[in-house]
């Protein structure tokens, strides 16, 4: 499947953070291969892949960790090699371990960040009190890193990041092993940061979390990009026609006939198996498919009720960015089979 | 400078917030303090005349053999912890550059060699108020010892950055270190020229005329060129995450 990325960038503003060609290998293993997208300012973009895609891999280059084996990138216009300085210092990274000096107090830890990312010595208290009250860790700030919950080291990695406002923040799976109502607290944190100054790669692979927060995603399986879109713009590619399903009580043959008839209906079939009997719904479900930028759900509705074969409920069938992404990834396995 | 002094800083700190540091410094004043009497002692025993070959010397000898038990496990965490603990990912993506990191590793490593040095000193202090001595002798042992956990600093700085494990790093350190001592010892395996060459690189056999009261430049610039190779080694090392990957 080939992806061009230009063609879905974003139109609201020059690429903040700009990858072009990125190609990475250690020794004879190649992790990433030509890895290109860019990111708009304000953006909030998520970046998908299974374990070993080669997500932090592109992360680390984009971030100046290491050189890009060939390739280049750039943030805020700064090339990550040639003018590494000036690129991290708008840069704010939340690495994939979050890993902090445990043997810090918060505060100290924060003030440790600011000066050694050369924020102006008397903005510094500044700085540290605002982007603690941003992440709600005020309350703990005398209190020693590794003493903290992980939920809290996680906000305090996110507020090193966000320390001096620089205009890109990567985040490597910020919500990775925290429970439930700490991921919830996180997500709404990053939401936040989100503005139209500020761009955010989210560095994810939990999906929901992705469909949530952000308004594009990056798509990575075995090093290479698979999508850079919208999730509904993925799901125009990856399935030619809009889906609405409608339950009925019985879906007789003169009822699949007359439903064909509808205008810009290209396929009515009858879901295989019986939907799911444990939940008690009852009937049966048609899917009708359509071309896309029509809704016929009135006309769909009328033909069921008129023929009297008892409509239940109809509903559009949206494709989770879950069923996208296995799509997605499957249809690379079997390129790379066949 | 701003970002090496707040490495430094916060690296000298972290050697207090460990029970390591205390248990480090313990060590070495009692090990330097016993050898200090025990010098003394056998001065006075055996009725030597001259303080400069008869006692600094013995003193900064066995001074050094104490440097050597300790510094490589004042070194072994700088890098070694960062890595085990993956904040020195964090560090590769802040404004800094490596050297700069290096730097302030290093400076805090020798500000807390420089504690343990001042505190060894006590007891020439103690000495100089019951027969007050010549200082200048001991103070050229004092420069070499300086130079010499210097470049154990710098040695074992390099070695920390070649694995997460802290250990390993001190066993590497220890490693190179008895090698540049004991190089010269055997005679009987390399020529007379060989044996002058190896000399020539000892890393011990400079630091004697040190100890004897000597400041001979050839001897200082060895020890200059030792740390500065180390660190090179310890840049290039840490830029070799280029091709290694981060862990």
């Amino acid at each position: 499947m080939t992806v061009s990325s230009s063609a879905t960038q974003a139109d609201t503003g020059p690429a903040e953070i700009c990858a072009e060609h990125l190609h990475k290998s250690f020794g004879g293993t190649v992790a990433v291969r030509d890895v290109s997208f860019q990111v708009a300012r304000g953006e909030v973009i998520g970046f998908l892949g299974p374990n070993g895609a080669g997500k932090s891999t592109t992360l680390r280059m984009v971030t100046g960790v290491f050189p890009p084996t060939s390739g280049r990138a750039s943030i805020a216009g700064h090339d990550v090699v040639r003018e590494a300085i000036l690129a991290r210092r708008n840069l704010g990274y939340l690495p994939e371990r979050t890993s902090l000096y445990s043997d810090m107090a918060v505060t100290d830890y924060l003030r440790f960040v600011a000066d050694m990312k050369q924020i102006p010595a008397r903005e510094v208290t500044k700085t540290v009190t605002w982007a603690m009250g941003a992440t709600g860790i005020e309350h703990v700030s005398h209190r020693l890193v590794g003493n903290l919950s992980k939920g809290y080291r996680q906000r305090v990695g996110i507020a090193q990041a966000v320390l001096g406002d620089p205009s890109v923040l990567i985040l490597d799976e910020p919500t990775s092993g925290l429970d439930p109502e700490q991921v919830s607290d996180i997500r709404a944190l990053i939401r936040g940061l989100g503005d139209e100054k500020r761009t955010v790669v989210l560095s994810t692979h939990i999906l929901p979390e992705v469909e949530m927060i952000c308004s594009r995603v990056i798509i990575l399986a075995g090093g290479r990009i698979l999508a850079v879109d919208a999730p509904s713009q993925l799901e125009r590619r990856l399935r030619p026609y809009k889906e609405f399903a409608a339950r009925v009580v019985e879906a007789s043959d003169v009822l699949l006939t007359s439903l064909r008839t509808v205008d810009h209906v290209a396929e009515v079939v009858v879901e295989a198996a019986p939907a799911d009997e444990e939940s008690g719904a009852e009937g049966t479900r048609i899917l009708v498919r359509l071309e896309h930028g029509f809704d016929m759900r009135r006309e769909i509705a009328s033909k069921i009720v008129d023929g009297g074969a008892g409509l239940l409920e109809l509903q559009p069938v949206v494709m989770t960015l879950e069923e996208i992404f296995l799509k997605l990834v499957g249809e690379t396995h079997e390129s790379q089979r066949s | 400078m701003r970002a090496v002094l707040t490495m430094a800083k916060r690296e000298f700190f972290a050697y207090f917030g460990s029970p390591t540091a205390y248990v480090l410094l313990a060590v070495y004043l009692g090990l330097t303090g016993y050898f200090f009497y025990s010098d003394v002692a056998f001065f006075v025993t055996f009725g030597a005349q001259y303080l400069a070959t008869g006692l600094w010397r013995y003193v900064f000898i066995d001074y050094r053999l104490v440097t050597l038990l300790v510094m490589p496990l004042v070194t072994m965490r700088l890098f070694a912890e960062e890595r085990k603990l993956g904040t020195i990912e964090l560090l590769w993506t802040l404004p800094v550059r490596d050297y700069q990191i290096i730097l302030g590793k290093f400076l805090a490593a020798w500000a807390f060699f420089g504690v343990l040095v001042l505190l060894a000193l006590i007891p020439f202090g103690v000495f100089y108020v019951f027969h007050p001595f010549d200082l200048g002798p001991p103070a050229a042992g004092l420069l070499g010892l300086v130079l010499l956990g210097t470049a154990f600093i710098a040695c074992g700085l390099a070695a920390s950055t070649l694995s997460e494990n802290q250990v390993v790093s001190a066993m590497v350190t220890y490693g190179i270190l008895v090698f540049f001592w004991f190089m010269t010892w055997n005679e009987a395996v390399g020529s007379e020229e060989l044996i002058r060459v190896l000399t020539l690189l000892s890393l011990f056999d400079h630091y004697y005329s040190f100890a004897s009261g000597k400041v001979q430049t050839v001897d200082v610039l060895y020890f200059v060129f030792f740390i500065f190779f180390f660190l090179y080694a310890a840049l290039r090392s840490l830029q070799s995450r280029s091709w290694r990957g981060v862990v």
